[in-house]
Parts: structure tokens; C-alpha cells; sequence
């Protein structure tokens, strides 16, 4: 016979001291387990919130610049440069600018190393009386884009107005049932709808656009324009107008910069707002989870040594009771030849298997408890490196609390314990 | 001489002053003797076997057994000189609660890790009658089987001697003569056996009677008594 036979036969014999030793180590264990699983499961989520609230971030973002090409494309541009002699009252007034600049401004701008502005469009445009049916409109002459020799080729926003072509804003076509392919004349010219406008409801709806130089012809403006349209320019907040003014300014000294789109600009502004907002959101949520990380820690480090200590008194209460009710045991096993070092054994094994169960049961319940209170996670929180931990810790917890009064148990004097019968 | 104790004193720490338990007492028991301790309460017959046993330490005189004082032993080797040399049987029969009756008498074998203790442990079982108990718990068992029990656990490692503490104590008649005879066997067989007891019959079986009287030697029969067969 071994003593190991003894430790396992008297557990069996007193089961409920072992069950109760074994719940008290259980608990700690459980306690342990609970709060770094919890913990854990907080940094996860913590990062999985991060990770979402940068994913939202950076779709607004995308949203952002998605919206402002829509709107820069939409309302046409952003910014129009004109004479510097252009009453801007009156140019408000009438919605089309009166006076006009050479067409040579426009190939100085693109040959410029301006990098804020884009797309730019020279325009010649004025309010006439449309003979041919008594109408007034408005005749706009575009030739599309100009490139910017120190950039890369960019697909044109808008396109250039072939020759004898003509586009027709709603107001125009709709009364004359025109539709592409029909064949007007405006002021003795004949031209071809190339396309028709839906209705805009702003000045669009009575423009009427040829090409560059066929307007100058029909308005008798030869290498004139009155307005240069720089459309898509890095100009999201007002302080970026005022850098792009500067800009112009040193390489077009007779010009006024006016600002376009106000619309675009305060969508845009919109749109930073509540980009902004994801990125504060994001913050907020790393500042939650770290929060919530931090409460879940103050939280262990008070419960966790509380647990500790309460099982290591429960556990030491134990191992007293067990170590007097085993004393007339132990008397006769030291009479027969037990040394000490062997009563020891007898009670260490068993502290020992009280702390592999508890460990054991304890890292299970405290996992169970952590992932339940922790809600779903995308992850398993099974860690193993816990679990031996759990299956380290919980044995020497046992074994520590079962120290003292095993080393007691062990110093007793046989004959004393023979003589008290 | 198996058992000699020379001019053993050993006195306990009371509250007021020293109480003397054994004053002076010299006993030997040489090998198939069975001598008898007898005397009142208290006149210190348990504290002298204690000694006897290695388990009590004398303030004075010397103890040998087979020519060893196992006071002079480390508390290991003391422990392991008793665990092969002595056999104790006690009133209260001292079984381990949690062990069936086969894993009681083998306990001895913890300490010698003899590969033959299981045999012959299987063998006292049966020579004590207790073949159709091995597996039951002390709780389980007559008084008489739990003495024969202890008695069986005593005999397992062989030892030279055995020392007994009114081991029929708390016997009945029947059961008291079993044990004195395997006591008696015992000393036939060349072992030698010290008992305690304030049994008549019991100091009947015994070849020499020692008599205590307030921890002092009171009287001490002559040479081993001839016959048993009387008893």
C-alpha cells in the first residue's frame, strides 16, 4: 500500500470536507477566470467597436468625396474667374458676367503649377434676344476642358460642344418638342441639338451652348472670354478659397476669384461635419472601451484577492477541522512508523487534488461566467495558457492554506495522542 | 535481553509542580516472554510502555531493544526502527476510519514498502478470522474484529516485539481469550510481549507480572511461569 492510496481513501471517506474544499478553491479559481475572460472579452469588443467605428469613419469619408464630386459636377464649378472690372454686383444681378478677358488667360492658368484648382473651363456667355423665335436666352460657348500641362490627363467633366452643335436647356427645347437631331437657328446660324437638358430650375433652363469659338463668332467676342470655370477645386473650407484667390492672383493679376456653388460647399462643410462626428464617434468608442476595460479591471482587483483570501481562509478552516478530526489517525499512523514528512504527504496530496479539481471546475465555471456576462463575441476567449495557470495556482493555493495546519498535524506527539484514550 | 528498561524516570509538567509518572523502574522482557504490567490508574503502566515503544522519551535510565535505545535514533529512523521492530495493540483498537479492514492491517507496510506485506497480510486476515471482512470498514466491524484487526496490523511487519495497552479492554470474554492467545503464540514463537492491563485474566495468561504503584516498581514476579495450559 502507498500513501497515495490513503489520501485518495480518505477523500472518498469524507467527501463533503473535500467537496467543500474543493468548491472554496472553486470559487477563487472562478472569480480569476471570470474577470480575465471579461477583461478580455472587453478588449475584443473594444477593438471590434474601434474597428467598426473606423470602417464608418472612413465610409464617410468616402461618402464625403463621392458627394462632393456629385456636387461639384452637378452644379457645374466651383470657383469662376472674371475680369477684374466685372461689376460682381451686377454680374449677381444678371447671373452672366458683361465683361470679358483674353482667351490667352486660360492656357496661362493651365500652364501655371497651380495644384488646387482643376478642370478648367474658359466660357464665353451673355444674355441675347433670340430672333428667330423673340425669345431671350442665354448663349454660352464652351470648348470643354483645358489640359494642365503639369498634370496627368483627367476624364473631362465637361465635354466640348462640337461645332454646329448645340445643347438646349429645358425652357428651350420643351415648348418646341426639340429633341436631339433637330435643326434650329439662332440669330441666322444653323445648328443641330446635340442634346436637351432636364429641367434645372435655375438659369440652365434658358442657356442655350455652342462651341467656344463658334459663340465668339456669333457674339462677335474672338478671343474673349468672360469667365474661366475651375470646377472640383481643393476648396472644401473657406480658408482653401482664400489660398486658391492667392493662387490665381499671382499668375492672373486682372482677375476677381469668385466663389460658386455655396451649396457644394456647405454640403461639403456637412459632410466634414459628420465626418468629423465618426472620427469623434470612433474616439468616444475607444475612450468606452478603455473605460469599460478599466471598470472591469478595478472590479477584479478588488474581487479577485477577496476571493483569494476568502478561499484561502476557508480552505485553511478546513484543513484545521480535518487535521482534528484525523488526530487519533495520525497518532496511531506515527505510532506504527509514519515519520512526519509522511503525515505531511497525507495532507498536501489531498491539498493537492482539492486544488487540480478546484482549478479544474473553477476555470470551467469562471469561463461559462465570463463569456456569459461578456455577450457575443466574434472570437473564442479559451485561453489556455489560463487553464495551467488555473491548474498551477489553484494546487498551490490549496497546498499553502493546507500548509499550516498539515505541518501541525504532523508535529503532534504520538504518545500524547495514545495517552489522551 | 529483547525489551530492557533500566532505571526509567519520566515525569510530566503539571500545573503546580512536576508529576512522576515512572520513578526508577527497570523491566526487561527477554525474547517468548510475556510479562504483564499491572497497577491502578494512573500509576503510570502506559507511560512506561510508551517509553518501551520508543514513542515517549525518559528523562532518565535507558531503554534498549535488541541492544538498540531507539532514543538515540534520528525521529525518521526511530519512526522506521518501530514500524519494523514493534507491534502495538491499543484499547481503543486505533484503526484507520477510512481503510477496510485488508489496507488496515497492511498500513505497517506504508513505512517498510515491503513487496510481502500484501501476502502476508491476506494471511493474518484469515488466521484472524476475518476472511469474509476484508472489505468492510472499521465502522462495520464487532468490537472483537477490530481488535483482532489491530492485532493482525501489529503481526504484519514481524516484529520482535509487541506492546500491549489493555487491549482486551473493552472485550467480552470470548474475544479477550483470542487475542491473549495470539499474544501468547506470539511469544511462544519467540517474540517477546509487554502488556498493560488491569485484566486478572489477562495477567493469568502472562509468564511475569510486574506491579506499579505510584510510577515506583512495586513487585515483579520471578522467573517465567511454566505452564499456561491452566489458563
Amino acid at each position: 500500500m502507498k500513501i497515495s492510496r490513503l489520501v485518495v481513501q480518505e477523500i472518498a471517506h469524507r467527501f463533503l470536507n473535500f467537496v467543500l474544499a474543493v468548491v472554496g478553491v472553486s470559487i477563487a479559481v472562478a472569480c480569476l477566470v471570470a474577470s480575465v475572460t471579461m477583461i478580455d472579452a472587453g478588449e475584443i469588443q473594444s477593438k471590434e467597436l474601434v474597428v467598426k467605428r473606423q470602417q464608418e469613419v472612413k465610409d464617410a469619408g468616402k461618402k464625403l468625396n463621392d458627394e462632393m464630386r456629385k456636387i461639384t459636377k452637378g452644379l457645374g464649378f466651383n470657383i469662376v474667374v472674371l475680369s477684374e472690372d466685372e461689376d460682381i454686383a451686377a454680374f449677381h444681378a444678371e447671373g452672366t458676367p458683361t465683361r470679358t478677358m483674353p482667351q490667352e488667360y486660360v492656357t496661362r492658368l493651365a500652364n501655371s503649377p497651380i495644384v488646387v484648382i482643376n478642370h478648367l473651363l474658359p466660357i464665353v456667355t451673355k444674355k441675347i434676344e433670340w430672333a428667330e423665335e423673340k425669345q431671350k436666352i442665354v448663349l454660352t460657348g464652351t470648348r470643354g476642358e483645358v489640359p494642365q500641362a503639369h498634370r496627368d490627363p483627367k476624364k473631362p467633366l465637361l465635354k466640348l460642344v462640337p461645332e454646329g452643335k448645340v445643347v438646349l436647356g429645358f425652357r428651350l427645347h420643351e415648348p418646341r418638342k426639340l429633341k436631339p437631331g433637330s435643326k434650329i437657328v439662332i440669330n441666322g446660324r444653323e445648328l443641330e441639338v446635340a442634346k436637351c437638358h432636364a429641367e434645372r430650375g435655375t438659369v440652365d433652363d434658358v442657356t442655350a451652348w455652342v462651341n467656344l469659338e463658334e459663340a465668339q463668332q456669333m457674339l462677335g467676342m474672338q478671343n474673349l472670354v468672360n469667365a474661366i470655370l475651375a470646377l472640383e477645386c481643393n476648396c472644401a473650407t473657406a480658408d482653401r478659397l482664400a489660398e486658391i484667390r492667392g493662387e490665381i492672383a499671382k499668375v492672373l493679376p486682372g482677375t476677381q476669384v469668385l466663389e460658386r456653388g455655396r451649396k457644394a460647399l456647405a454640403r461639403a462643410e456637412a459632410r466634414n461635419k459628420a465626418k468629423k462626428t465618426a472620427e469623434a464617434s470612433l474616439v468616444a468608442a475607444e475612450e468606452s472601451g478603455q473605460q469599460m476595460i478599466n471598470s472591469r479591471k478595478a472590479q477584479a482587483n478588488v474581487l479577485v484577492p477577496l476571493a483569494v483570501v476568502g478561499s484561502f481562509a476557508w480552505i485553511v478552516l478546513l484543513a484545521v477541522g480535518n487535521a482534528r478530526q484525523r488526530r487519533n489517525e495520525i497518532g496511531i499512523l506515527r505510532a506504527i512508523g509514519l515519520g512526519s514528512r509522511d503525515v505531511l504527504v497525507l495532507f498536501l496530496g489531498k491539498a493537492l487534488l482539492v486544488g487540480l479539481a478546484g482549478g479544474a471546475i473553477g476555470y470551467a465555471a469562471g469561463y461559462l461566467i465570463g463569456t456569459g456576462f461578456s455577450g457575443p463575441i466574434g472570437q473564442s476567449l479559451f485561453d489556455v495558457d489560463w487553464l495551467l495557470i488555473a491548474l498551477l495556482l489553484a494546487p498551490a493555493l490549496s497546498a499553502a492554506a493546507t500548509w499550516l495546519p498539515a505541518l501541525v498535524a504532523a508535529s503532534q506527539d504520538p504518545a500524547v495522542i495514545l495517552q489522551e484514550q | 535481553m529483547l525489551i530492557s528498561l533500566d532505571h526509567i524516570t519520566k515525569s510530566y509538567t503539571g500545573d503546580v509542580e512536576d508529576v512522576v509518572a515512572v520513578a526508577d523502574v527497570s523491566v526487561s522482557v527477554d525474547s517468548g516472554e510475556f510479562v504483564a504490567v499491572v497497577g491502578p490508574s494512573g500509576c503510570g503502566k502506559t507511560t512506561l510502555l510508551l517509553v518501551a515503544g520508543g514513542l515517549l522519551s525518559p528523562d532518565s535510565g535507558e531503554v534498549t531493544l535488541d541492544g538498540t535505545d531507539p532514543y538515540s535514533l534520528s525521529q525518521e529512523k526511530r519512526a522506521r526502527f518501530r514500524a519494523e521492530r514493534i507491534g502495538f495493540v491499543f484499547q481503543q483498537f486505533h484503526l484507520v476510519p477510512y481503510l477496510n479492514v485488508l489496507d488496515n492491517v497492511l498500513a505497517p507496510a506504508l513505512v517498510t514498502g515491503d513487496p510481502e506485506a500484501g501476502k502476508r497480510a491476506e494471511e493474518l486476515v484469515q488466521r484472524f478470522g476475518l476472511g469474509d471482512r476484508v472489505g468492510h470498514r472499521p465502522g462495520q466491524l464487532s468490537t472483537g474484529e477490530r481488535q483482532r484487526v489491530a492485532l493482525a496490523r501489529a503481526l504484519l511487519n514481524e516484529p520482535q516485539v509487541i506492546l500491549a495497552d489493555e487491549p482486551t479492554g473493552n472485550l467480552d470474554g470470548e474475544n479477550s481469550d483470542e487475542v491473549l492467545k495470539a499474544l501468547q503464540a506470539f511469544a511462544d514463537q519467540g517474540g517477546a510481549v509487554l502488556l498493560v492491563t488491569h485484566d486478572p485474566d489477562a495477567v493469568a495468561f502472562a509468564g511475569r507480572k510486574v506491579v506499579l504503584a505510584g510510577g515506583r516498581l512495586a513487585e515483579m514476579s520471578p522467573a517465567p511461569t511454566p505452564d499456561h495450559d491452566a489458563f
